[in-house]
């Protein structure tokens, strides 16, 4: 069995995470993307404009944060919350394998849940001109993991994981990204859009942040989160009754 | 054999100081760890479950430390008092689980073995959202004894649990204490520990008070009377005999005879007055038909060693 992923860990958290009602979130919110495209292409001809405009206002900006957070926050967060992570922490595991099988399934949730409804929504809306559709699905699975890893963190040094995590994700990425321009160096959303600008033709996609510092960023903070979360769990005390 | 060493430990949580220099050894058999809600039980056994660091002190098992220190789960179970199980599981999901966390060879026969000890094989295809509160006891201990563990730790697993359960548990645990494994479980109420550990730690605002078999913290006690109920076949001759020696001080007559009847006798000096009992009934031929202490009870101690 490998030291770094635990199939037991992992079914246990997918299957958290997909029973829950926060589940209804991962799904409504990639149906809408798909809605509003059918919808726009319906009314409208494909247009690269309008599918910038969407894939990388709505599903960049928007879905994939929040997708993170409820995946990121709930793959561990209620387990702390209600004390069943005692179950997985009483056992022979190392707790580095247990923070990074749940961060790997985090990160396939949010993938699946961001990156290929983006993919689909961008065929829908202009057929994948300019390379548009795979740029921001690239973008959407690059920011999956970043966001998975922090908010990840974010659930295991807080009770309120989730309303951290959308402060972040809104407040931070959103607001303070469109009005402070040194904001949006530390924005995961401005490192993914890097890559998307690469991979992207023409001067549609843009990023204000440098490919070459944003993987870097990228890289690091993941790691970073992930070794922080992995130690707040190896010195995780239990909440006692009195 | 596996024996849980708590070492000069202290933990305190900012200002406040939860358990205070403790010293104990929890060896195999069935102790119980007694003590008024928040005087620092549970902090004790999450420290003994390696869920909290000691402040001061160590906590080792068989001289290993327990604190992150996670190959020591092979040898400990743990029972939780908190109610949070995976409750979109099966119970039969939830113990196989625990089986492969423990990295069992075989989960499902491991599995299938701790749901029959704990008799909720019948219940294990049900999602433990639909179970009782004795049932999620119960599976927990399936969860917990799935790897045979030579250590059981248990928090409060008494409640909530139905008289019939209650029984059903202490029986399992009593055999596990007579085949050699450590069982330590913590409660605040008195008759549970009484009927289950003749061994007690009792542990009072943070600072262990008392240690042993029960009934002999209860003669170490001196300065407080023992309470005694004779029946005999003369009560009236007895008790004039009895009150004559400076070990009794005071002895209460019931009226009638046989079952009815009896004798409430209070004792300063327990050595003595168990000496002096049975030779006073010889000499004056009298037959004693029940002597029984009437205030042995764990209830007394406690109540003793709280207020003192």
């Amino acid at each position: 069995m490998s030291s770094l992923y635990h199939p037991t860990v992992a079914r246990l958290t997918y299957r958290a995470l997909l029973g829950r009602r926060r589940a209804l979130i991962l799904f409504s919110l990639p149906a809408l993307l798909l809605l509003i495209a059918v919808a726009v292409r319906l009314l409208t001809s494909a247009d690269d404009a309008t599918a910038d405009g969407i894939l990388g206002g709505f599903a960049i900006a928007t879905m994939v944060p929040l997708i993170g957070v409820i995946a990121g926050t709930g793959a561990i967060g209620p387990e702390i919350d209600d004390g069943s992570v005692l179950y997985l922490l009483a056992k022979p595991v190392k707790r580095s394998t247990i923070v990074i099988t749940k961060l790997i399934v985090a990160i396939g949730v949010t993938a699946a849940f961001s990156a290929i409804p983006t993919l689909l929504a961008g065929f829908i809306l202009n057929g994948n001109g300019h390379q548009i559709a795979i740029a921001y699905a690239v973008a959407a699975a690059v920011a999956s993991v970043a966001y998975s890893a922090i908010f990840l963190l974010l659930g295991t040094v807080t009770r309120h994981a989730v309303v951290a995590g959308l402060v972040y994700a809104l407040v931070w990425e959103a607001l303070f990204g469109s009005l402070v321009s040194g904001a949006r160096t530390l924005s995961v959303q401005q490192w993914a859009l890097a890559l998307a600008q690469k991979i992207g033709e023409g001067d549609l996609i843009t990023s204000d942040v440098a490919l070459p510092t944003a993987v870097v960023l990228l890289v690091s903070v993941t790691l970073a989160a992930t070794w922080y979360a992995g130690s707040k769990l190896r010195s995780l005390t239990v909440a006692g009754e009195e | 054999m596996t024996t849980i060493a708590i070492d000069n430990v202290s933990r305190w949580f900012g200002n406040v100081v939860a358990v205070n220099d403790v010293t104990m050894t929890i060896g195999p058999g069935v102790t119980g760890l007694l003590g008024p809600n928040g005087a620092g039980k549970s902090t004790l056994i999450n420290m003994m479950g390696g869920f909290l660091a000691p402040s001061t002190g160590s906590v080792t098992l068989d001289g290993d430390p327990i604190w992150r220190n996670e190959q020591v789960y092979r040898r400990i179970g743990l029972v939780p008092e908190r109610e949070g199980m995976y409750d979109f599981l099966t119970g039969r999901e939830f113990v196989i689980a625990n089986a492969e966390l423990h990295g069992l060879p075989d989960p499902r026969a491991a599995a299938r073995k701790a749901l029959d000890t704990v008799e909720m094989d019948y219940a294990g295809s049900r999602k433990i959202s639909t179970y009782s509160k004795g049932m999620r006891q119960r599976v927990k201990m399936a969860s917990a004894l799935v790897h045979e563990p030579s250590v059981l730790l248990l928090d409060e697993p008494f409640n909530g649990m139905d008289p019939r359960q209650r029984m059903q548990l202490m029986d399992l645990l009593r055999r596990m204490g007579d085949n050699g494994t450590t069982v330590l479980f913590s409660s605040h109420i008195l008759e549970e520990v009484e009927q289950l550990a003749s061994h007690i730690e009792v542990i009072v605002a943070g600072r262990h008070a008392a240690s042993g078999d029960f009934r002999k913290i209860r003669r170490l006690m001196t300065d407080r009377p023992h309470r005694y109920l004779v029946r005999s076949s003369d009560d009236r001759a007895l008790a004039a005999a009895l009150i004559a020696d400076p070990s009794t001080t005071g002895i209460q007559v019931d009226a009638g005879d046989g079952a009815d009847g009896g004798l409430h006798i209070q004792a300063v000096d327990f050595t003595r007055f168990t000496e002096l009992l049975p030779r006073v009934a010889r000499d004056q031929g009298i037959r004693l038909l029940t002597v029984s202490p009437s205030d042995e009870s764990l209830e007394s101690v406690f109540s003793y060693l709280v207020a003192a």
